[in-house]
């Protein structure tokens, strides 16, 4: 207490903890929180701290513990600039090294020549488990996430309905196949089916992005969000159209080519579809990696960092951000046809919410706007997960709890991905610096910008 | 034909739930107000007030006995004060481990929503990892008659205890952002945040009691809306993004909307119930949604709070 002209004035002096015993805090916290999730036991709903019990009443958390102590050690002397700087001075020669050699795009080249030719001739070698994974997750989600680059990556919008589109395609396949209770105007078969849901979805991003993409870009958010749910009612309750909860009451075709004197049957065996997954997807990067260096790309662009400056400059905003947004859907809905045809069974349960969310965190962990970088990504966190689940260390039922956390923690420390675009990488720093936005977020520029 | 049919039937249970997505909205449009953001982790908020209250009255009450009197008073006061209470840890938290880094990094707005969702995940399947996957009903806590009857429509006590805790709380919230220092903080950092910190304001405090205040609000709200319905992983999905409609509807940043939109959307939402198949309520906040989103933007009221200009 202090006294001014004989009044009392409380002077509050803030008692500052030290930040590093802050960081320890943290670390041990996050221990005991790896901990938490790595714990093989599954709540019941009768008994509620069957988990906590199971993950805490043991000596594996004196493990966490011990590593979270290990770790912040580690990071404090990498702070304290002993470490940290021997370190970075050892390494500096090699990264740029590196950095000369992989910016060459003789290398770059190679290195793509290489993973195509690892893409067609290891799949041989792996076991049928893994073929089917490759097919079924990694070959389906690359491809979905390569086409919520362009929303998400490239244009800065958020789509949480990504997957419903998916959804779309596969059940137009289903439709034109003959595979749903209602009998279709016409039977095709699936190969024709692809452009058909093409243009569907394309309409359906289109009639959705209209009344949105004019305003707030975080509204889309949720308006997707919301249409993602409604497309999952729709297709549970119009059961004499989709077959509700049951699905499909015919198995959908699978691929036929019969053209010119060539026959081919694609059947359950995974590698042809392999080929043909790599193939459409080969042509969507193709067609993609055009688009981005073009008129389209370069106004994509400049709708993502600064909407109004955009505008003021004669980009048609509203035009571009809906063009991403259908191009988008029109690949989620090719997936789609692949999809269906692959497994010959879908219901609305094979499209749930969660799986909008989980494209997108592959997006973002792969490097959002870098066709590359979504590809590593979402190829690494869908084979990941099938290694981990096939050797029962990660239960099936934890691994959207494991994606948010990756969504986090990649969010918080490397926002620009595994693999970043260097244009993302640059906005992104200097959005931070308060120079120009990384996002088609803001408020949509007044006036006809249609 | 359809609403008049049986209007009354239906109005009392929407203004029931009405008053719980206002609640749960008052939150969106509180963070909304003061960041610009769409909190998309505030449904785990929800979630984990249902849950709170839910182990809190499991421990209070006997299995088999329904409690009466004075009991069930306190045991429901309990509930509500638990639910309140672990929504506003977890709403402090969210904003320390989430927001506030991505704050100091001044991160763009896509950022900040891929975190929020991120944490959503997390939040829910890391409950649903703990306490199971099965919907879990609230024991009950009070006779559950009928206190007495609108128009031929009853009005049970579990509603009428919704409905007094929800306005109670709502009153409270607006007398405490109207009248109080905080209050005026809050409004100050919603009207212009770098103004208001070369005012003195405190922004950081401000927004972490910000998310606080929702947090109560909404972990209240979760609890209640245990037990009306039951609690369960995902509860907090489908009321949360009814809440944020119902927030945009009222005019988002502002809290007088967010009530009025909440209260409108359970209405409309009930009385719908009349006019098509019940399996197709979910779609009608969507709709409303779109509407409101195409012909008016800026809701009922306008979004007073949020952006001054």
């Amino acid at each position: 207490m202090s006294h001014v002209g004989g009044l009392p004035i409380r002077v509050r002096r803030s008692r500052k903890v030290d930040p590093r015993l802050v960081r320890l805090f943290g670390w041990l916290v996050l221990g005991a929180l790896l901990r938490l999730m790595t714990v093989t036991a599954e709540g019941t709903s009768t008994d509620h701290l069957l988990v906590i019990d199971a993950a805490f009443k043991s000596t594996a958390l004196i493990g966490w513990l011990v590593a979270g102590l290990v770790v912040w050690v580690l990071t404090e002397l990498w702070h304290a600039r002993k470490v940290g700087a021997l370190v970075t001075a050892r390494t500096t020669g090699v990264r740029q090294q590196w950095h000369a050699v992989a910016g060459r795009a003789l290398s770059r080249r190679a290195a793509l020549l290489a993973v195509v030719v690892a893409a067609i001739v290891l799949p041989q070698f792996l076991s049928e488990f893994y073929q089917r994974v490759l097919v079924d997750q990694v070959a389906v989600f690359v491809l979905l996430a390569v086409g919520l680059n362009v929303v998400v990556g490239w244009a800065g919008l958020l789509d949480l309905g990504y997957v419903a589109f998916f959804a779309i395609g596969a059940y137009t396949c289903a439709y034109f196949t003959g595979a749903l209770p209602v009998t279709p105007l016409f039977t095709l078969n699936p190969f024709v089916v692809l452009p058909v849901a093409v243009v569907v979805c394309l309409v359906a991003g289109l009639l959705l992005g209209a009344p949105t993409l004019r305003l707030r870009g975080d509204y889309l958010a949720i308006v997707t969000l919301g249409f993602h749910e409604i497309v999952q009612l729709f297709l549970v309750n119009k059961n004499n159209w989709t077959g509700g909860n049951q699905g499909v009451s015919r198995p959908v075709p699978h691929f036929t080519i019969n053209l010119l004197g060539i026959h081919y049957k694609w059947t359950l065996a995974s590698l042809p579809y392999w080929f043909l997954f790599i193939g459409m997807l080969a042509i969507v990067v193709i067609l993609f990696s055009r688009l981005e260096h073009s008129k389209v790309g370069r106004s994509w662009t400049a709708v993502r960092e600064d909407e109004v400056a955009a505008a003021a400059n004669g980009v048609p905003t509203v035009k571009y951000k809906l063009m991403a947004f259908a191009i988008g859907a029109s690949t989620s809905g090719l997936a789609g046809v692949l999809y269906a045809s692959r497994l010959g069974y879908i219901n609305p349960a094979s499209f749930p919410v969660v799986l909008s969310i989980s494209v997108l965190s592959y997006v973002i962990f792969g490097g959002m706007g870098s066709i590359i970088g979504v590809i590593a990504g979402s190829a690494l966190l869908t084979f990941l997960p099938a290694v981990f689940q096939e050797q029962n260390i990660v239960r099936q039922e934890d691994i959207p709890m494991w994606i948010g956390a990756i969504l986090v923690t990649m969010m918080l420390f490397r926002p620009q991905g595994l693999i970043p675009s260097r244009r993302r990488k640059r906005e992104l720093r200097l959005a931070s610096e308060g120079v120009a936005d990384a996002d088609a977020m803001s408020e949509a520029p007044e006036g006809r910008t249609g | 034909m359809c609403l008049s049919q049986h209007f009354w039937q239906f109005l009392v249970p929407g203004i029931t739930l009405g008053c719980l997505y206002a609640l749960i909205a008052i939150g969106y449009t509180l963070v909304y107000g003061v960041l610009q953001l769409i909190n998309f982790a505030h449904s785990e908020i929800f979630m984990t007030g249902g849950f709170a209250g839910l182990f809190m009255v499991q421990a209070l009450t006997n299995v088999g006995v329904v409690p009466s009197g004075a009991q069930s008073w306190l045991i429901m006061f309990a509930g509500i004060s638990c639910g309140a209470l672990f929504g506003g840890i977890v709403a402090f938290l969210l904003e320390r481990v989430a927001y506030r880094p991505l704050r100091r990094r001044n991160a763009p707005r896509l950022i900040y929503l891929i975190t929020a969702i991120g944490a959503s995940l997390f939040l829910f399947n890391l409950a649903g990892k703990l306490f199971g996957r099965d919907k879990v009903n609230i024991p009950a806590i009070y006779t559950n008659g009928v206190v007495f009857t609108v128009f031929g429509a009853q009005v049970r006590v579990q509603q009428l205890i919704i409905v007094c805790t929800a306005v109670f709380m709502m009153l409270m919230l607006d007398l405490l952002v109207n009248r109080t220092k905080l209050g005026s903080g809050i409004r100050a950092v919603a009207q212009d945040s770098q103004t208001a910190s070369l005012m003195g304001v405190n922004i950081n405090r401000v927004i972490s009691q910000t998310f606080v205040i929702g947090g109560v609000l909404g972990g209240a709200a979760g609890f209640l809306f245990g037990t009306y319905l039951n609690v369960h992983y995902q509860m907090g999905f489908l009321p949360g993004i009814k809440a944020f409609a119902a927030a945009v509807l009222g005019g988002i940043g502002n809290i007088r909307g967010a009530m009025i939109g909440g209260l409108l959307l359970g209405i409309v939402e009930s009385l719908s119930q009349s006019c098509m198949s019940s399996q197709w309520i979910d779609v009608v906040a969507f709709v409303v949604l779109i509407l409101v989103l195409m012909f008016r933007p800026t809701g009922i009221l306008g979004q007073r709070l949020g952006r001054a200009a």
